[in-house]
């Protein structure tokens, strides 16, 4: 039988990729295989051929996959669920990329998509590693093809199909108005498909920009940890234990430049689109990005400890096979559901639970085996490193990110698997520890690179480092004494761990600061390493600073709003309530609501509310936004905003608004029929009405509308205690279509809206109601220094681009023939 | 010893302390009833609103100050006191986890965690909810379903 409106061939385009490239990819981690283990020379270049057929054909299929998606989704055809469930009509196109990666098929698409990208440039570039490496990278990409490929094995559901139809994926089984005869055991009706005339659309909050960019910077970073892993893994199988360090370095150090761009990206949309006041809340899926991060940094110093004296291979191969390992990991504990009751976001359980154990185990499991085997034949120096070479601070600095890393994801998944439930104050609780991993690592940071290889002598350590030393302790002296950090809300103990940790960021700073001057003026050349370290400390000094000055300046000090409940312990809370243009009291600043803008496509409301520096110097509107009642997400979803300096940011977001359903609004318009100069009476007092003007050209959100004309009407309210206000209620004439702009008076409890108006004769709607209050509840801080983060993160990243390729410079300057 | 295995080991029992540290730090999910005999002690109820009694909540009087009442799966009640905004899904929530102590004769909420009903099921809500609106007046869906197609 078939229905009415479908638009089922893109569908079936995308079902036909997606076998072709689950097959394709099956096919070149095979014939890539055969390649690596291939005896004869002859051989082995044939099965390459056909691995690189293969994989070009994955290519083309996942591509494929990716533009007949996004067509869907871009010509709403509600027919297919995925369209259905993450888009609405009203979606602007520029946030259709994020609902493509909204949804778990989409975001494992993105993956894929990365692989892509990633082995292409892996055939072009990797010689005589191309045939072990793309057999683990097609077989990873074999193995997030089952994740969306949607097949019934033996009654196994394999994997989740972005192309399913909507009719199939039982969301309209139980919806008796689209069956035949009202019945839900009948089958559909033929046009059931006009019925469903809008989609469930993209989650409020994550209609940013941010939410655009940050997962494919993001899932960048996840895609390339498997390069390094292959590579190590490449190295093992093929005895090549030691020169697979070399090629594996500069990608090493792209995964480690991508994924924290991807990191902090997200961190940045936390805070610039979610409520939580900040832009880290160790929470597990910010958690399961940053441990795979700390251990691929891990591991590209001990390969750079490798690299230079001979020492730390075997943990080299151990960090670049777990921090891929950590990236599959955190994909199970994500999107698996077992997390469910300890953290915010909403982990759907899509019943691929297995499926993920099932991933985790095909990777890692064969990876640690070839490990433990080669084990012994991995070169190794016996003798120990002296305590005065860089290679030793090096290692115990990997060492300590390494348990760094084990004791955040530890912490994390402990809820999943043992019945407790998280701390009082679980950001403390990472937090305490944390902050003494930021002092070691800032102190080796700042030191390591005034040691030599090898053996240091304590004059050559001191005769360059004695004058950043000086100044750091001058500079770190005059944060502490002036800069008011007295952050003692969890005892002195943590204070001076941040106290310490500050002075180990300056000292960082600047120790890395003068090394990369002089390494510039010197032999000109730019130093990544010390660029990079410049950076991460940088990071470290802003987190320390706007976390611990961290500011709320919406302390409840006005004396309109506060009315202690019962059992309150007369303690001001972090909300405070503004009334439509009633100037408020806030700490440094007089806040006023000034009103509210609607999105005219969305129940989308912008409020103005305007800050006032009460040294009269700085003056400011910021405009944070909510979404009302929206498509079955009750109540509003807020999205802040905040107003830039170079030093600091004042940030604020609503948190409450006037409950719509109590304060029903029972009052009625009585329509007046009035001329220019009539009078007529309220409850309260009479009103005039002055003028009617008409206007052309009138200004929108999007610009001026030059075919719109607006009629207004001025008229003068004379209340009985003998105050007068003015009213401007405004009729809109849009492309034909009218729209009734009401004003109120607040203070007399007064809506006046226009109906129609005829020459000088205007239908005028009065409404006396007694819940025109117009009012917001807002959170207000102020984040003190966080471009300092964000400059140093800029920084790290510059640094380790500068440092992969040198690597790379170097690698193609040693394979010129001749050398 | 080498001065590695020193370090490593220092470390590593660095590690288990924290750990340990954090495991003792770690709370309890615990019932009302539980709640009230832990009085004073910081704790995680599993809870749903009970929708029979008001919520109190008033922006203007004080927008530090919601009151509620909770219902354990037990059956058990309890006054709830939540000094910050009200949440604005709390009335859509299908459970909430409370933290916080009971004090005196109510539950001191520090914080308020909702979990909502799966996004799934919303679809199906929203897809019913749709359905039984367009079924009501076709003739405005329909239109809408041309321009659709156009």
């Amino acid at each position: 039988m078939g229905y009415l409106g479908e638009h089922l061939l893109p569908g079936q385009l995308g079902h036909f990729f997606i076998v072709l490239s689950l097959v394709s990819s099956a096919v070149a981690a095979f014939a890539y295989f055969k390649s690596a283990n291939a005896v004869s020379e002859q051989n082995a270049i044939s099965w390459k051929k056909l691995g690189r057929y293969a994989f070009f054909t994955d290519v083309f299929s996942v591509i494929s996959i990716f533009i007949l998606l996004f067509y869907i989704i871009h010509s709403h055809y509600f027919e297919y669920k995925y369209a259905w469930q993450h888009t609405s009509l009203s979606l602007e196109v520029r946030y259709m990329l994020a609902s493509f990666w909204e949804g778990q098929e989409g975001s494992f698409l993105l993956w894929t998509f990365w692989h892509c990208v990633l082995g292409l440039v892996l055939i072009k570039r990797s010689k005589e590693w191309e045939a072990p490496v793309m057999s683990v990278l097609s077989f990873v990409q074999f193995c997030l093809a089952t994740m969306i490929a949607g097949l019934y094995i033996f009654g196994w559901k394999l994997g989740s199909n972005p192309f399913i139809l909507l009719r199939d994926s039982g969301v309209l089984d139980n919806a008796p108005a689209l069956h035949m005869n009202l019945d839900i055991t009948q089958p559909l009706k033929p046009d059931y498909l006009s019925f469903i005339t809008d989609g469930n659309d993209l989650n409020p909050l994550l209609q940013n920009y941010w939410m655009v960019i940050h997962p494919p910077a993001l899932f960048l970073g996840f895609a390339s940890t498997v390069v390094p892993f292959a590579f190590a893994v490449a190295g093992l199988w093929k005895k090549k234990l030691t020169e697979w360090t070399k090629p594996a370095l500069p990608w090493a150090l792209f995964s480690a430049a991508a994924l924290g761009t991807g990191i902090m990206m997200g961190a940045a949309w936390a805070y610039e689109s979610l409520t939580f006041g900040g832009y880290w809340a160790w929470d597990p899926v910010e958690n399961a990005s940053l441990v795979p991060w700390l251990v691929m940094i891990a591991g590209i110093h001990t390969l750079m400890v490798y690299r230079h004296s001979g020492h730390s291979l075997r943990i080299t191969h151990l960090f670049l096979i777990l921090s891929f390992s950590l990236v599959l990991y955190s994909t199970f504990l994500t999107r698996s559901g077992i997390l469910g009751d300890t953290s915010v976001h909403a982990f759907t359980d899509m019943g691929m639970n297995w499926q993920l154990i099932g991933f985790m185990a095909v990777c890692i499991v064969p990876a640690l085996w070839l490990f433990a085997s080669r084990y012994k034949q991995i070169p190794s120096i016996q003798k120990e490193e002296s305590a005065t070479s860089r290679e030793f601070w090096m290692f115990i600095g990997s060492l300590v990110l390494f348990l760094s890393a084990l004791l955040i994801i530890g912490k994390t998944s402990l809820p999943a698997f043992v019945k407790i439930a998280p701390p009082e104050d679980p950001e403390f609780a990472y937090n305490r520890v944390q902050v003494l991993v930021a002092v070691i690592v800032a102190l080796l940071t700042a030191v390591t690179h005034y040691m030599k290889y090898k053996q240091t002598t304590r004059a050559f350590f001191w005769k360059k480092i004695w004058l950043p030393t000086v100044i750091s302790v001058v500079i770190s002296s005059l944060i502490l004494i002036f800069g008011n950090i007295n952050y003692n809300k969890y005892g002195y103990g943590f204070l001076g761990s941040i106290w310490l940790a500050i002075a180990c960021s300056v000292y960082s700073i600047i120790a890395n600061g003068a090394y990369f001057i002089d390494k510039l003026r010197k032999s000109s050349k730019l130093s990544g390493g010390t660029l990079a370290h410049l950076g991460f400390a940088l990071m470290l000094l802003g987190i320390l600073i706007s976390s611990s000055k961290k500011e709320i300046l919406s302390y409840n000090t006005s004396g309109i709003a506060i009315n202690f409940g019962e059992g309150s312990k007369e303690e001001s809370g972090e909300n405070l309530t503004l009334v439509k243009d009633v100037r408020t009291d806030m700490g440094k600043y007089w806040v006023t609501y000034e009103g509210s803008e609607k999105n005219p496509q969305k129940p989308l409301w912008y409020y103005n509310v305007k800050f006032e520096n009460k040294n009269g110097k700085e003056n400011f509107v910021l405009q944070p936004n909510a979404f009302i009642n929206y498509k079955g997400n009750e109540g509003l979803m807020a999205n802040p905003a905040s107003e830039h300096y170079w030093d600091h940011d004042i940030y604020t977001y609503i948190t409450s608004l006037p409950d719509p359903t109590r304060n029903k609004d029972t009052a009625q318009f009585k329509n007046k029929l009035l001329r220019t100069g009539d009078t007529s009476f309220y409850a309260k007092g009479y009103f005039i009405l002055e003028k009617v003007m008409s206007r052309d050209s009138i200004p929108t959100k999007d610009g001026i509308d030059p075919t719109g004309r607006a009629s207004l009407a001025i008229i003068k309210v004379h209340s009985m205690n003998n105050s007068t206000y003015t009213a401007q209620p405004l009729l809109v004439n849009k492309g034909g279509a009218l729209y009734s702009v009401p004003d109120t008076v607040i203070s007399q409890n007064l809506i006046f809206a226009i109906n129609s108006v005829q020459d000088n004769k205007v239908n005028l709607g009065v409404k006396e109601s007694n819940t025109v209050l117009d009012y917001l509840t807002l959170k207000a801080y102020k984040f003190p220094y966080i471009n300092l983060l964000w400059l140093g993160v800029v920084i790290m990243v510059a640094g380790i681009f500068v440092s992969m390729i040198k690597h790379i410079r170097r690698m193609n300057r040693d394979s010129l023939p001749g050398k | 010893m080498k001065k590695v295995h020193i370090i490593l080991l220092v470390l590593i029992a660095g590690s288990i302390a924290v750990l340990i540290s954090f495991l003792k730090a770690s709370t309890t999910y615990d019932s009302i009833d539980s709640a009230k005999a832990k009085a004073g002690k910081y704790v995680h109820v599993i809870a749903r609103l009970d929708r029979s009694q008001p919520i109190e909540y008033d922006a203007l009087k004080d927008p530090n100050y919601l009151s509620f009442t909770a219902v354990d799966s037990l059956g058990k009640t309890v006054k709830v006191i939540y000094r910050n905004a009200k949440p604005d899904n709390l009335e859509s929530s299908e459970h909430l986890v409370l933290k916080g102590d009971y004090e005196n004769d109510h539950f001191e909420c520090k914080e308020i965690m909702m979990k909502c009903p799966s996004k799934y099921k919303d679809d199906m809500n929203a897809a019913e909810k749709n359905i039984r609106e367009t079924t009501q007046a076709e003739p405005i869906e329909n239109q809408t379903a041309d321009k659709r197609t156009n």
